[in-house]
């Protein structure tokens, strides 16, 4: 791969062609990831011209380059948003100063951590997706989905540029594991929980976009605020392209819930078999996915109390969503958050730390950005003239993590036994009938402006395309 | 000049509440603070919103696309589209109200000024540059508006053209006092003339570029003058009575005049060392080029000025607006080439002729990444000026498409032209 013009190839704003070892650190490392693309991206999806939107630059106008591209052949560039020289830490211990343009000695440890965590997240959930585009109900929901694999691949790549440019030889070697682990291994598995559960069709596509790449907003904005300048400037720019993956979710759910109610309007039924034998998703289908992401995902945010997010967030390398908006002294160390735990069979808050509940912070963050979604999705429904609505279960509803996990509690927030969970669990996660039904439904459709008969077309199109436009070449 | 301004009628950008996810990119990326959101609505300020488009790429979901021709008294506010649920419904304007101008006269006014803005695909068709140069200042755009004028007083009002000839042109001073009124060379402002029209509205406001740079007229003082040109006539040379050039042209000393303004992003000068202007105007056109010219001679001494090239063309030399003064000026600070089109006893010579002429010279300026071409008149104009730039870089063989991509890219490029 010697002769590849890396200048050319990687569009990048980090002057990369400057930085001779960096380049020869990158050459090492790029054919092993089009490798992996080629093993583990979109399966059988190499050949295709897909109508895809590449970054060229950071402005506003290196936004707008669609043209069809062969996936292997896309661009992913290195961007970092503009330095501006006059950014200072501006929470914890070391508030005022500049921020550091290059890793400080003591938390060169917990910053490899961070950017490897985040760095591993973006090829999982390629993988996670490999075999969607095989059962795409229209091409725009194909582009849709390539998209998003092709944007998770350049995230992959900024945080690969971080490990190589700032972490030496430790940092190449995480990079290349970053290729090496492997969505639901059992050997060698991605790190986070959420990323090694399988995405086995468009409805759990669309709820893992909506709800486990809004995790990943909420991530990356804390990461923005980082007082490490190049990591601040990376995921800066990244969340722009973030904001894509969960408009994909957000209106693929509205969109299946639009179908559904047409069907249910016209059958006049809201009877779940009546609804499922006309071919499109129940309502009650749909929260049971929605229930089992939502749990999953915010699973992702860490234990509820965690000296981890403490001591990452007074050293300065993790902020929180919106820091710089906040008008508090940002240090925290006098304040306290209200965390919930169960004790003696009942909820309750209890006082602790500010620092050490920062995790939980987030999480609460996220679930008011997500709880405005679904009132989005509801008003589709309640347009629809329907009763039903949807909602998100309870906080210690399936968790995993923090000293919320085990404990058997329904999504309305009752305390259950282990024999009452058992026996009602089938009506709040989905079942493996009703993975199945799903499952039944998916089927290719490649016609341009043609839809599968479970969800609605778009409201309009991409880059003010039509609806119809061929949006991928399957040559 | 003397574009009039169809400010009654806004091109009102709006996001679709049921489309945007409310994702904040839009707010993260406007770069005029325009974008605000409550718990439900992403929103876009119609008083501060200048149409830039930088907030249009980056949205995933295509609802930030959305725009509405309204009358601008009747603009959505934020708290209207904070409570909105859908799009409302587009409403029909009112018959005349798009069709602006006193009778006759050149229609609308550049897009960016009027708060008119065009769709993406459109603006990269027009031949000027969306973005100012890189070492522009910072505007100050839309600080008053129809709402909330500001009164300035009439300090000076004279003819600068010569009283034998048919063009009737002034110089008007406007003080401000001790009011903010921020400029820069190659805005514009609006003035509301008093009375009302035919039907009994009032009249609407026509746009005027500043001929006085930043710190004013005279140096250090809150005014700015006008170059407004007397309209007795339309294009087709039958008689019009232009409502606010004659109300202008008439002011004595201690008037007051309502303004709004200031408006404009783009047409800005370029404030780096060693950065060249390119100036080719017609007529009033000659307004910006008078502001920026006087901007860069305060300059002489002080600052490390470019080089300067006018194209100045006008019928005669009496008929040339500021002449004199301009004749005064020393020719190793400006290069004053004059093109006049009915000198008794001259050929026909327009500034396109001009601009041939001196290939050798343009080229080079051309060449050079420091200079800003700056083009204001009638808009028939363009087409001549473009053509002739085509001619003089393709004639030293280069590709005349890469470089006024380069020069629209780069903010070195632009019209104002009505």
């Amino acid at each position: 791969m010697s002769g590849i013009n890396y200048s050319d190839k990687i569009p990048n704003n980090v002057n990369l062609s400057g930085d001779r070892a960096l380049q020869r650190a990158l050459e090492h490392w790029q054919p092993n990831y089009l490798q992996w693309w080629q093993d583990m991206g979109p399966d059988g999806s190499h050949g295709f011209d897909v109508y895809l939107r590449t970054a060229v630059s950071v402005e506003p106008d290196g936004w707008a380059h669609f043209n069809h591209v062969r996936m292997p052949d896309y661009r992913w560039g290195i961007f970092l948003a503009p330095q501006d020289g006059q950014r200072k830490i501006h929470f914890g211990e070391n508030i005022g100063r500049d921020v550091w343009q290059d890793v400080p000695g003591e938390h060169r440890a917990n910053l490899r951590r961070i950017i490897v965590t985040q760095g591993d997240t973006e090829p999982a959930s390629i993988e996670q997706q490999r075999h969607l585009g095989l059962t795409a109900p229209s091409q725009y929901d194909l582009r849709n989905l390539f998209q998003i694999n092709v944007e998770e691949g350049r995230h992959l790549w900024a945080m690969v540029y971080l490990l190589h440019r700032y972490f030496g030889r430790d940092g190449r070697e995480e990079a290349d594991a970053l290729l090496q682990r492997s969505s639901g291994d059992s050997d060698n598995p991605r790190i986070l929980g959420a990323f090694n559960e399988k995405t086995p069709d468009w409805l759990a596509f669309y709820m893992f976009t909506y709800f486990t790449d809004r995790d990943g907003k909420f991530q990356l904005c804390a990461l923005a605020e980082s007082s490490f300048d190049p990591l601040a400037r990376t995921t800066k720019f990244m969340l722009t392209e973030e904001a894509h993956h969960m408009f994909v979710g957000e209106s693929g759910i509205s969109r299946v819930i639009q179908r559904t109610c047409e069907v249910m309007k016209e059958l006049k039924t809201d009877d779940p078999q009546a609804v499922r034998a006309a071919g499109v998703i129940d309502l009650p289908t749909i929260q049971r996915y929605l229930n089992f992401h939502y749990s999953v995902t915010i699973d992702l945010f860490g234990a509820d109390q965690s000296s981890n997010a403490a001591i990452f967030y007074g050293s300065g390398l993790k902020g929180r969503y919106e820091e710089s908006k906040r008008t508090d002294d940002h240090q925290l160390k006098n304040d306290t958050y209200r965390v919930l735990n169960v004790s003696n069979g009942k909820l309750s808050e209890t006082e602790v730390p500010m620092l050490n509940a920062l995790n939980e912070v987030l999480r609460d963050d996220f679930i008011r950005d997500s709880v405005a979604g679904i009132g989005r999705w509801n008003k589709v429904i309640e347009k629809s003239g329907l009763a039903f609505r949807l909602q998100v279960p309870h906080k210690a509803f399936n968790r995993q993590i923090g000293t919320l996990a085990g404990i058997r509690m329904s999504p309305e927030g009752e305390i259950l036994s282990e024999s009452q969970w058992q026996a009602n669990q089938h009506k709040w996660l989905p079942t493996p009938e009703d993975r199945a039904f799903v499952a039944s439904l998916m089927g290719r459709v490649t016609e341009p402006g043609k839809f599968a008969n479970w969800i609605a077309p778009p409201v309009m199109g991409i880059n003010r395309q039509p609806v119809n436009f061929e949006y991928v070449r399957f040559n | 000049m003397n574009a009039p301004l169809p400010v009654e009628v806004l091109k009102q950008h709006l996001i679709d509440p049921e489309i945007c996810i409310r994702c904040n990119t839009c707010e993260e990326t406007c770069p005029v603070d325009a974008i605000t959101h409550d718990s439900n609505n992403y929103v876009v300020d119609p008083e501060i919103c200048n149409g830039c488009m930088a907030c249009v790429p980056p949205c995933p979901t295509g609802s930030i696309d959305n725009w509405r021709l309204v009358v601008r008294a009747e603009a959505y506010s934020v708290q209207d589209q904070l409570g909105w649920e859908e799009l409302p419904q587009e409403k029909p304007l009112p018959v005349d109200a798009a069709a602006g101008g006193e009778g006759g006269q050149p229609t609308p006014a550049p897009q960016a000024e009027s708060g008119l803005a065009q769709p993406a695909a459109l603006t990269a068709a027009t031949p000027g540059a969306a973005v100012p140069p890189w070492s522009a200042a910072h505007p100050y755009v839309n600080l008053y508006t129809h709402k909330t004028p500001i009164t300035a007083t009439v300090v000076g009002n004279y003819r600068v053209t010569g009283a034998d000839t048919e063009s009737d042109i002034h110089h008007i001073v406007l003080d401000f006092g001790e009011q903010p009124f921020p400029v820069l060379e190659g805005q514009s402002i609006g003035i509301l003339p008093p009375g009302v029209d035919a039907q009994g509205r009032p009249h609407h406001a026509r746009q005027y570029s500043l001929a006085s740079p930043r710190d004013g007229e005279r140096a250090g003082y809150n005014n700015l003058s006008l170059t407004v040109k007397r309209v007795t006539q339309d294009h087709g040379g039958a008689a019009a009575h232009g409502v606010c050039s004659n109300y202008l042209c008439d002011l004595a000393k201690n008037d007051t005049v309502q303004v709004i303004g200031p408006f404009g992003h783009t047409f800005l000068m370029p404030n780096h060392p060693q950065a060249n202007l390119i100036m080719i105007c017609t007529g009033t056109g000659s307004a910006p080029m008078r502001a920026m010219t006087e901007r860069s001679r305060r300059l002489i001494g002080t600052a490390d000025i470019g080089k300067l090239m006018l194209f100045f063309g006008a019928r005669t030399e009496r008929e040339l607006p500021y002449f004199g003064p301009l004749m005064k000026l020393p020719r190793d600070f400006i290069d004053i080439n004059l093109a006049l089109s009915r000198e008794p006893g001259q050929p026909k010579r327009y500034v396109q002729d001009l601009i041939r002429e001196r290939a050798a010279h343009v080229r080079g300026l051309l060449a050079d990444r420091n200079t800003c071409i700056y083009v204001c008149g009638l808009k028939g104009m363009e087409v001549g000026v473009l053509d002739a730039l085509r001619d003089v870089v393709v004639q030293s063989g280069e590709d005349w498409s890469i470089l006024h991509d380069a020069l629209r890219r780069e903010g070195r490029l632009h019209f104002e032209t009505y």
